[in-house]
């Protein structure tokens, strides 16, 4: 479990960065937190020929918030985010969903822009960024792009990111007037990847009727995978929702796999007590 | 009294050395020696047909390559069957490096060296091993249809085939008012130390002689095996066991081929080399433990009492069996616990499968047979329709009972005869911990709130201290330092304190004096190892009777200095005095130096011990029996002792998500006379996050193919802190007769029962039989929906009772 041989490259601007992600092109991977890239490399599931190491690039280490939402720089630890009050009051799910990512040690080091990349479906923070429908800022040495969330996550541990681009920062919309999230998740262990999640944001009317519950599930597709469930809660008041109904829903509009953990039925039904319980939860949000 | 130290819950002198990272271990060792690395095989059944390494070559900072071919003489043979038995007819070890054929996925092929382990395993990388692949045996069900074999010349894979008997079961069930009979199973886990295995080895060639570090759980026993290997004279090869990073039963067994490659190679280029086991190697090329299939047959009366029990075991023992048959033959015996099981039969069948091999695991075979027993109490007082703990009282081998011979021949070839114990007592202290004759009232609690929550218990006996024999030797220098060596390996049990809570007790020293070795052969070259919670019982009273003999020494000098009669001394702080006489006594420091008559004063302690200085009379040696105040003796019992305990718990299951929780957790101990309560308790809040990793997260899974899926800790689930209940735990003190301390081992306890008592509560709550362990959140969810469809049993309580205990699953939104 020791990595094969990678050049190493410690850029400590932006523009060194990309240079050197630029010249190693597809052999070329960026070492952010590094918790899992590391693991990878020393299973030697993964052989990149350069290693960028972007932890010297301190203009990346940012994370700002306005009234419009979340800004997290590249170099945003989970901990960071999650520790912050405004971050909390403006977008309430960022640290509900954070506080499930691994355990502190992992939160110290690991990223909320490298998660996004690493594009685990099994993970936490592509499934908020998936419901709140956010976007990753992409740069390259020819410019800079924006990506919504709905085609960043191209598979599972794909992103769309082309050769040479690094996401330097990712938005997490503001939650709305009216509205609530939550998030929920069923782990074998405390701090494990989910057999199952759910991050469900629900917006109520000027009749506090429920008028849009999305939900965006993890560990249920190859990507995560939002539902727009509010056609099935009828637009009714929150203590008179169906919320078994959208549960049924989800869980006929689903398709897990089963792995050694959990089986594939029981995924699917997971998914359904999720719905549900997170529904629930960001209806009482909203109210 | 700072020395009156025996049954103190001291805290661990090892902590402080070892919380802080001053510990030494295996990989802390060697700085700048070469590392190997080893090409393990990608198939679990395969003819190697050729191997390429010409790819490697090129790698700067190679060193060495070997194949088996390589490999000269007694090194290229297979290894050894450590633990021969005749019931194990076909018995099979593996080569150091394989030979023609692979059998289980991570068994060696080729060897590298290299400047280091990075270079190592890029030359590894780059060799490739061509395999005719065969098809493989996976599992128990497909080892015993032995439509393919693990080695062509095993017929039906069976390795071993043993069958005990008291009385005639299947007559006495035959005749019985109620037969039950069902099907239990146990999937593989394992030890999984936190530190790997791992092997440095340095050669002088000037002295021609070897050390050996070696993460092992017997350092004596690995020197042995490495001389007879290398055909080096024992007292040329050295071996010591640095700080180990847990061992749980994995380390017992050598020499692993790596202890055998790295040692030769080391010689063959005059180099130190290290192998440092990484944790993927570990779960593919150490050792598993604990599967196992048991039928069972039980005939019992009206009141629940055992009249007949015949039991049928098969056990998965890998692809190879260096440790023999110790695991099945464990269970088979163990099996029995507190109860007299009227008559009774066992038969065993161990089994080949192309996987790791299987060897004991802290437990060892005992978590397997105490759920085979106690899910057969909760099925009788199920089927008769009383409670759970009268079925059990009413098996109980009595108080007076003891010795009480249960007919069979234990683990170490001795009879199965429990010395002492108290399990009726036990049992009514177990109830009132964990609050049983009350839970009808939480539940009914709990169900009014929606919830869902059950109880179970377990009781076990485990037989420790297995011989044949410990030795100690305690030294007490000028300096009135006290050295106490034994050969036997520690793992972090926590011999620094106890071993000096005896010497400190024995011998009137304050602890602080005392200094602990273990298993390091250059101070103590006879020892058997650490295992089968023994080091305590065996290596303790050795110790304790080292120290009589010192002690006996130091007051027949102090007397002669003293002009006292030795009886009428005592040794108080490390002070000789004669007793009611304060202002006469001489320190211990002082005898030391006059137990070594001398030529050649150095200070002025030991111009007290020179020719001119020292009296009497001219007519005796100055020298009588062995000069220095040191003594050695070695502890060898009968037979073993056993301990036993009871555990309970109480969990909750989600009606949703099938989640379990434990909502408490209860255990009453036996070990004899408590050294340290507090040791003790660790081991065994230790053993019970190992039960409860056995019972809710744990398993080797293994596919078609034998490639095991989860070979990391992402996947193989050890309980975190948070998965761990609160251990609410009491003691009880029975004393063994057997040995000088009266104690007991406590090293396994935790671990034994908690599959058996989680399985029981489990059941308890969901009213749905329990008959597999681990239990995952979504078998439960898979055993809830068969109980709906009648596919999976339904205990006669939840029959009988039938809202609000159960819940369908279906009103949970199950629509599958």
């Amino acid at each position: 479990m020791k990595p094969p041989p990678f050049t190493y490259h410690a850029p400590e601007t932006l523009d060194e960065a990309l240079d050197a992600l630029a010249r190693a092109g597809d052999d070329g991977k960026v070492l952010a937190g590094g918790q899992s890239l590391i693991p990878l490399l020393n299973m030697r599931l993964a052989a990149p020929g350069h290693l960028i190491d972007i932890n010297r690039v301190t203009e990346l280490d940012t994370v700002e918030v306005t009234p419009e939402g979340v800004w997290a720089g590249a170099l945003a630890r989970h901990a960071r985010v999650e520790r912050s009050d405004e971050a909390a009051a403006v977008q309430p799910l960022l640290r509900a969903a954070l506080r499930h990512v691994a355990h502190p040690v992992v939160r110290n080091r690991g990223t909320v822009v490298g998660s996004l990349a690493h594009a685990d479906p099994a993970a936490e923070l592509p499934a908020v960024l998936a419901v709140l429908g956010g976007s990753v800022e992409a740069a390259s040495s020819r410019g800079r792009r924006t990506v919504p969330a709905a085609e960043f996550f191209a598979g599972p541990l794909e992103s769309s990111l082309r050769r040479g681009e690094l996401a330097v920062r990712a938005f997490f919309p503001a939650l709305p007037e009216r509205s609530g999230a939550a998030f929920a998740e069923v782990s074998r262990r405390h701090g494990d990847y989910a057999m199952a999640g759910a991050a469900a944001v629900v917006a109520l009317d000027d009749d506090q009727r429920v008028c849009s519950a999305r939900v965006a599930y993890l560990s249920i597709a190859a990507t995560p995978l939002v539902l727009d469930l509010t056609a099935s809660l009828d637009r009714r008041p929150p203590v008179t929702c169906d919320w078994a109904a959208a549960a049924g829903y989800a869980r006929d509009h689903i398709d897990p796999d089963g792995d050694i953990h959990a089986t594939a039925a029981y995924r699917r039904h997971l998914a359904g007590v999720l719905t549900e319980r997170t529904l629930r939860a960001a209806a009482q949000e909203a109210l | 009294m700072s020395t009156a130290l025996f049954g103190e819950p001291i805290a661990r002198r090892e902590d402080p050395r070892l919380i802080t990272g001053q510990g030494r271990y295996l990989d802390d060792l060697g700085g700048g020696a070469l590392e190997a690395a080893f090409v393990r095989s990608p198939h679990a059944h395969a003819r190697i047909t050729d191997i390429d390494v010409g790819g490697a070559l090129e790698i700067e900072g190679l060193v060495a390559i070997y194949t088996w071919e390589d490999l000269p003489g007694r090194v290229g043979e297979p290894l050894p069957l450590l633990i021969p038995h005749p019931a194990l007819t076909h018995g099979r070890t593996a080569y150091p490096l394989a030979r023609d054929v692979v059998r289980h996925v991570g068994e060696p092929v080729v060897m590298v060296v290299a400047r280091d382990r990075y270079l190592a395993e890029d030359a590894a990388e780059r060799i490739r091993v061509t395999y005719e692949p065969l098809p493989p045996v996976v599992g128990i069900e497909d080892a015993a249809r032995a439509e393919r074999l693990v080695h062509d010349d095993v017929p039906g894979n069976a390795g071993a085939h043993l069958v005990q008997e008291v009385g005639d079961a299947p007559g006495a069930i035959a005749s019985a008012p109620h037969v039950l009979e069902f099907r239990l199973d146990i999937e593989r886990s394992a030890s999984m130390p936190l530190e790997g295995r791992g092997v440095y080895a340095r050669w002088d060639a000037d002295d021609e002689s070897l050390r050996v570090y070696s993460s092992t759980q017997t350092s004596t026993s690995v020197r042995m095996a490495i001389a007879a290997k290398l055909g080096l004279p024992p007292v040329k090869v050295e071996v010591i066991a640095p700080d180990v990073g847990g061992g749980f039963g994995v380390k017992i067994v050598h020499p692993w081929p790596e202890e055998v490659l790295v040692p030769w190679a080391a010689r063959l280029l005059d180099r130190e080399i290290k192998w440092t086991e990484d944790r993927r190697e570990h779960f593919v090329s150490a050792a598993h433990e604990r599967a196992q299939v048991h039928f069972v047959r039980v005939g019992f009366d009206d009141e629940g009492r055992l009249l007949g029990l015949d039991v049928r075991i098969q056990h998965d023992h890998g692809a190879y069996t260096p440790y023999g048959i110790i695991v099945p033959i464990i269970t088979s015996t163990q099996l029995l616990g507190p109860y007299k099981p009227g008559a009774y039969r066992v038969e065993f069948t161990s089994l080949y499968t192309n996987t790791v091999i299987v060897t004991p695991y802290r437990g060892a075979g005992r978590p397997q047979g105490v759920f085979c027993m106690e899910r057969t109490m909760d099925r009788i007082a199920d089927e008769l329709g009383i409670d759970r703990t009268a079925v059990r009282a009413a098996n109980f081998v009595q108080p007076g009972e003891f010795p009480y011979d249960q007919g069979l021949v234990f683990q170490d070839g001795r009879p199965l005869i429990y010395d002492s114990g108290d399990y009726p007592e036990m049992l009514r202290r177990t109830k009132e911990l964990i609050g049983w004759d009350e839970f009808g009232d939480r539940r009914a609690e709990a169900e009014r709130q929606g919830r869902r929550i059950g109880i179970g218990l377990a009781c076990y006996v485990e037989g420790t201290g297995v011989g044949p024999y410990e030795g100690g030797h305690v030294e007490i220098d000028s300096g009135g330092r006290v050295h106490v060596s034994t050969g036997l390996t520690s793992q972090g049990q926590g011999h620094q304190t106890v071993f000096a809570q005896i010497t400190a007790s024995e011998l009137g020293v304050p602890i602080e004096d005392v200094t602990v070795t273990t298993g390091d052969t250059r101070r103590f070259a006879y020892a058997v190892g650490t295992f089968a919670s023994r080091a305590a019982v065996m290596s303790g009273n050795a110790i304790a009777l080292a120290c009589r003999k010192v002690r006996e020494k130091a007051l027949r000098i102090a007397g002669e200095a003293l002009e006292a009669d030795p009886r009428d001394l005592e040794i108080v702080d490390g002070v000789v005095r004669v007793k009611g006489d304060a202002g006469s006594s001489i320190p211990l420091r002082t005898v030391a130096v006059l137990s070594n008559p001398l030529r050649y004063a150095f200070d002025e302690e030991t111009r007290r011990a020179t020719q001119f200085a020292v009296g009497g009379s001219a007519d005796t040696p100055p020298l009588t029996g062995e000069p220095g105040l040191e003594g050695e003796d070695y502890y060898s019992p009968v037979r073993s002792t056993f301990a036993c305990g009871m555990h309970a718990a109480i969990v909750e299951t989600d009606p949703d998500t099938a989640e379990v929780c434990i909502l408490r957790y209860t255990v009453l101990h036996d070990c004899g006379r408590l050294i340290n309560p507090r040791i003790v308790e660790g081991q065994i809040h230790g053993g019970v996050a190992q039960g409860v990793g056995g019972a809710l997260y744990e398993r080797m899974v293994y596919d078609e193919a034998g490639q095991l899926l989860n070979a990391s800790f992402m996947d193989f689930l050890m309980p975190y802190a948070t998965e761990v209940p609160a251990i609410e735990t009491g003691h009880m003190e029975t004393p063994s007769p057997l040995n000088p301390l009266g104690i007991k081992g406590a090293g396994e306890a935790g671990v034994i029962p908690v599959s058996a008592v989680i399985a029981a509560a489990i059941e308890d709550a969901e009213g749905i039989r329990v008959s597999r362990m681990p239990i995952s959140p979504s078998e439960l969810f898979h055993l809830r929906l068969e109980a709906e469809s009648g596919a999976a049993e339904l205990t006669n309580r939840a029959r009988s009772h039938p809202a609000p205990l159960r819940r369908a699953a279906g009103e949970a939104g199950v629509r599958e």
